[in-house]
């Protein structure tokens, strides 16, 4: 089970701000293309990724436990 | 009062709280950053905004940059509190502050971290104007996104 994060325009798109899946052993741009395909209202392509609080890269290997956040481009301060 | 160097709050930050967190014997300088709502961006009246936040991941983004700047001038002291939820014109959206024993360090320090949080904290903000909302895409205000996500192909039927 992978849980995931949504922040910004995705979590309104999406209308959640976590959701759980069954998956385990995808690199990031599986886990991004899985969930394009499941809620073809995401685009996934620009955004970065975190996994437990780090940032990740689309090769970055997500494990049943892990926590991945999908950050839209910030614009915090 | 706490004594975290690195907050995210929803409520209004006292900035004399952050500037004693980074009180020290030895400084003999404090500079404050007040990151504060403009109401006007490229001539678009801004009604309010709504800020977001991956708080654990943006309070170790912070660490970061405290780590980033005690790497380049080992005399700094820093703490940054960040506000989220819905803030008003003029409301204080972030707080830096730093200390070190001479001026120069605490000015190029505190711009440091405030060009580090644009950079890697993760921390969103929703215009609010007369006429509608927007995710802004990034810190310069000049890539937003209409539709609330980078332009695809599908949008044109939008």
């Amino acid at each position: 089970m992978i849980n995931i994060l949504l922040f910004a325009h995705l979590q309104e798109a999406l209308g959640e701000s976590k959701l759980s899946v069954e998956l385990s052993d995808v690199t990031v741009a599986q886990l991004k293309e899985w969930m394009e395909k499941r809620y073809p209202q995401l685009s996934l392509q620009q955004i970065m990724t975190a996994v437990n609080e780090e940032f990740a890269t689309d090769t970055t290997i997500v494990k049943s436990g892990d926590t991945i956040a999908f950050i839209p481009p910030i614009s915090g301060g | 009062m706490t004594t975290a160097l690195f907050e995210v709050i929803d409520q209004p930050i006292d900035v004399e709280e952050v500037r004693q967190k980074v009180l020290s014997r030895n400084a003999g300088a404090i500079t404050l950053f007040i990151g504060t709502v403009r109401e006007m961006t490229n001539g678009k009246k801004t009604m309010h905004l709504e800020y977001q936040a991956y708080p654990a991941m943006a309070i170790k983004m912070f660490e970061q940059i405290a780590k980033e700047i005690q790497e380049e001038w080992p005399e700094a002291k820093v703490a940054i509190t960040h506000r989220v939820g819905h803030l008003a014109i003029s409301d204080i959206a972030v707080v830096i502050a730093v200390s070190s024993p001479h001026r120069k360090i605490a000015y190029m320090a505190n711009e440091y971290a405030i060009d580090r949080i644009k950079q890697i904290v993760p921390i969103w903000k929703k215009e609010h104007w007369e006429d509608g909302t927007e995710w802004i895409g990034d810190q310069l205000e000049n890539v937003p996104y209409p539709q609330g996500k980078p332009a695809i192909q599908e949008e044109e039927n939008l």
